[in-house]
């Protein structure tokens, strides 16, 4: 009853009706959004429904076409992301976001650094910083260079960037993508002081356990469109994800029937086993990344990889293509007497393939077309001398961007234009051209919409039918478990374990991981 | 527990190793020590202090170049256009003395012409999004070419205030002097040293080495602090035009062909990344210093021939690239 006479909060920041166009594209479509104090505010949606566009908007990254933002009640436009952050507007995204040539310090207080006469006080600089660091609980020498920590610490010292604006709205964009459990619930925990100290927060993430958890109410996005706005106490997941997708249930239809497929694939697991294998690693290793590790893969079958971050993941499939040459054991591949592969080139010539995490960087060509990313696998494996007629690529470009559904579907976009989930199908198409036996993917779903998710690990299942050897790794235990045939778990730069996955949970991999019964706790660290 | 604090400290002392950052530099110290050690005990005379304060006064021009080519290097950018924007100062210093003008106004004159020149530059670069290597490439073309508008012959500087600055000297102690115009580039060093490390500008323009993008974001300063460092390599180019002008007493449309790539070399000698965001402007001045030596050491051995000076630097330039290459790969 007594919060029936407490009137509502002023809003800090009101978006009425703001509308962006690109060229053609609508991005955002009369979008409105309200954020008040002390509040953590969801901002939901597929990739491409407009989220990062709405952000960008809010803080003076894009002009907007129409439309009104209000701060504190008075209608404000903000040129650059520095007027915004003068108006009390921070934020962190994504990619980190700061300079790593300079010390942990200066990238917090950049732009902000105390001076007398002009002159930078250097010892003032370290102790603020060191004190925001510690209101944070966050562990970091601020004189220490940024670049020399790991992304994780990265991300928090942004984040302490952020908040030691005084921000009074703090915009978190995907900040619990590079994070591990502890992590986030350490972010968790800075998120939820803030709020006590009627900060208004922005949170974006596609983990919608993280959501659930920290999130007081939620704005929900698809094609540039505001299609709910919820208190997340009143909202059920699936609700939520059928507002994000639109289909309701059509998508989780597909995830089911996934997971059927893989079911049935595993009763025939026994006969798999039989068959020859197309790689096997002994003793596979490299000082600093990765202890001697034996592994075996067969054809049509799909070997999931579970771990934290940090546990070996990505430094065993790096191994597995020669992208880090190892330091000891043997790698054999059926039909090859080489040793040992030195680089991607020879694993390129034994029919392997990997799409690694790091998309932006180890991946995509941003400026050359969508065609010319799908055909890049094929035209290095075929030599330079050869060029690809042209009659051959428009098939093939073609045949691909209609079996994974890539969106726009125009092969002559380029690829910066495209959503993460579309990159990264074109990018599995690059491999997918070449016809491998053997697919590693180190994260392939990792910041992409749910739709796009499905699709791709539809695709998973589809291609081990078809007998290629699948390599899957993901941070997101549920999504390796749906997966895999069998499933190998590393920790520490080690494998502990490998087994059949039949009839194991999510909290049997933990159990595994932790060497001790996992509790509820554990669950949802790792859940999320 | 008393004994904690103690054997801390002593554990401090016995791990001390300059930080990273600093390595490049160090090195390019090491190297001049090294070189002048080497000139000492095969040539006599080498040792000499004197010979020291020479290098400074016959490489002043050099040094200041190399300043302000740190500042835009420093950025991620590259200025072609400062060897052209020396002759362009020659001679415009040359023209208007000759016209009787008085000698602030003519070096105001010249510094105003250099620094617009290289604001001109930075807001093509920084507005139109042009690369740093082609506005600045065009910028050497239009600078050496205004020089032929202006003369086309060498035109002595007969001005007694210019003479009197050129061989003018401080006396230093035990009778060693050192030329003005050396005095004037090591305080231009000094300026530099202070503004890159200490003040936002400077930091700023590491940032902007570090991540143009994420500078952005941070909102930070990005076009001032871009224009700007192309406007400080221009005023350092007219600047080491007058001391170019002051070391020749000529204005010449011929003179510093080139000079751009010493200050280029010299800086990436000095420890400073070609792709930005690391470096110190000491190091640049130690990598005029050695591109000096160089030279020195050719005019006292007397057999040498002077194409051993391009050979040298040429080889130094490979070994610091890699040895960069190697450092941060590291890191």
């Amino acid at each position: 009853m007594s919060q029936a006479e407490v009137t509502p909060p002023r809003p800090v920041v009101e978006m009425r009706d703001v509308s962006i166009t690109f060229g053609t594209v609508r991005a955002l479509d009369q979008v409105s959004l309200r954020l008040l104090p002390g509040e953590v505010h969801a901002l939901m949606g597929e990739n491409g429904a407009g989220k990062s566009t709405l952000i960008k908007a809010l803080t003076g990254v894009y002009t907007i076409d129409s439309g009104q933002v209000d701060v504190d009640g008075v209608e404000t436009q903000f040129a650059t992301p520095a007027a915004a952050q003068h108006a009390g507007i921070s934020t962190v995204y994504q990619e980190v976001n700061l300079v790593p040539n300079l010390t942990v310090a200066e990238n917090m207080l950049l732009g902000r650094e105390p001076r007398r006469l002009g002159r930078i006080l250097r010892r003032e600089m370290n102790r603020r910083a060191a004190d925001s660091l510690q209101a944070l609980g966050i562990d970091v020498d601020p004189t220490s260079e940024l670049g020399s920590h790991p992304i994780a610490v990265q991300q928090l010292v942004a984040i302490a960037r952020a908040v030691d604006t005084d921000a009074r709205v703090l915009i978190l964009d995907e900040p619990t993508s590079s994070l591990d459990a502890d992590e986030v619930a350490r972010l968790f925990e800075v998120m939820r002081r803030l709020r006590e100290e009627d900060t208004a927060i922005v949170f974006v993430s596609h983990f919608l356990d993280q959501v659930f958890e920290i999130a007081d109410r939620m704005t929900i996005l698809r094609n540039g469109r505001v299609v709910g706005e919820r208190m997340v106490a009143e909202t059920t997941q699936l609700e939520l994800v059928q507002l994000m997708i639109g289909r309701d249930l059509q998508a989780l239809e597909r995830i089911d029937h996934a997971a059927q497929e893989v079911a049935e694939a595993e009763e025939t697991g026994e006969a798999a086993a039989q068959r020859l294998p197309v790689l096997s690693a002994v003793g596979l290793g490299r000082k600093g990344s990765l202890e001697a590790t034996d592994l075996t893969l067969y054809a049509g079958e799909v070997v999931g990889i579970a771990g934290l971050l940090g546990s070996g993941r990505t430094e065993l499939a790096r191994l597995l293509f020669g992208a880090d040459a190892a330091d000891t054991g043997d790698l054999s591949i059926e039909g090859s007497s080489r040793r040992r592969l030195r680089s991607p080139r020879h694993a390129i010539d034994r029919n392997l393939a990997f799409c690694s995490e790091d998309r932006k960087a180890e991946g995509v060509f941003e400026e050359l077309s969508v065609a010319d990313n799908m055909l890049l696998g094929l035209q290095a494996s075929r030599g330079w001398l050869r060029p690809i007629p042209p009659a051959t690529r428009a098939t093939l470009v073609a045949e691909f961007m209609t079996a994974l559904d890539i969106r726009p579907a125009d092969p002559s976009l380029p690829m910066r234009s495209l959503s993460g989930g579309n990159q990264q199908k074109v990018l599995l198409a690059r491999w997918l051209i070449t016809e491998p036996d053997v697919l590693l993917l180190d994260e392939p779903t990792r910041g992409i919409d749910i739709g796009a998710k499905t699709q791709i690990q539809q695709l998973v299942v589809d291609l081990a039918e078809k007998g290629m050897s699948v390599v899957f790794i993901s941070a997101e235990l549920e999504e390796v478990l749906r997966l895999s045939h069998r499933l190998v778990v590393l920790k520490d730069r080690r494998k502990i374990a490998e087994r059949p996955n039949v009839d194991i949970s999510v909290n049997d991999v933990l159990e595994i991981i932790t060497g001790e019964p996992g509790g509820l706790a554990e669950k949802e660290r790792v859940d999320a | 527990m008393s004994i904690t604090a103690p054997t801390g400290v002593l554990a401090g002392v016995g791990r001390f190793t300059p930080p990273r950052r600093y390595l490049p530099v160090l090195g390019t110290f090491a190297l001049f020590i090294g070189m002048f050690g080497v000139g000492g005990i095969r040539y006599e005379g080498f040792a000499d202090p004197q010979v020291f304060l020479t290098l400074l006064l016959d490489n002043a021009f050099l040094i200041v170049l190399a300043v302000g080519m740190t500042f835009v290097i420093l950025t991620g950018g590259i200025d072609l256009s400062v060897g052209s924007n020396v002759a362009l100062s020659t001679l415009i210093a040359a023209r208007t003395l000759e016209l009787g003008w008085p000698v602030v106004t003519v070096i105001g004159v010249v510094l105003l012409a250099g620094t617009l020149l290289g604001t001109a530059m930075g807001l093509l670069i920084h507005y139109f999004d042009i690369q740093p290597f082609i506005a600045t490439l065009a910028g050497m073309f239009l600078a050496r070419g205004l020089c032929y508008l202006i003369s086309v012959d060498s035109i002595p500087i007969k001005n007694e205030t210019f003479s009197a600055i050129a061989f003018g000297s401080i006396t230093l102690p035990g009778g060693y002097y050192l030329g003005w115009t050396a005095v004037f580039a090591l305080v231009i060093v000094g300026i530099a040293a202070y503004v890159l490390a200490s003040t936002r500008f400077g930091r700023t323009v590491y940032a902007l080495g570090g991540s143009e993008p994420s500078a952005l974001l941070m909102g930070l300063p990005v076009a001032v602090t871009k224009v700007g460092v192309y406007a400080i390599s221009g005023f350092c180019a007219a600047l080491g035009g007058l001391l170019f002008a002051l070391y020749t007493l000529s204005g010449y449309s011929l003179h510093a062909v080139g000079m751009e790539l010493d200050a280029i070399a010299a800086v990436v000698i000095g420890g400073t990344l070609l792709t930005g965001g690391r470096g110190f402007v000491v190091g640049s001045l130690l990598g005029v210093l050695v591109l000096g030596t160089i030279q020195t050491f050719i005019s006292f051995d007397g057999t040498l021939s002077s194409w051993w000076t391009r050979i040298t630097i040429g080889v130094l330039v490979l070994v610091f690239v890699v040895l960069q290459r190697v450092l941060t790969r590291r890191s």
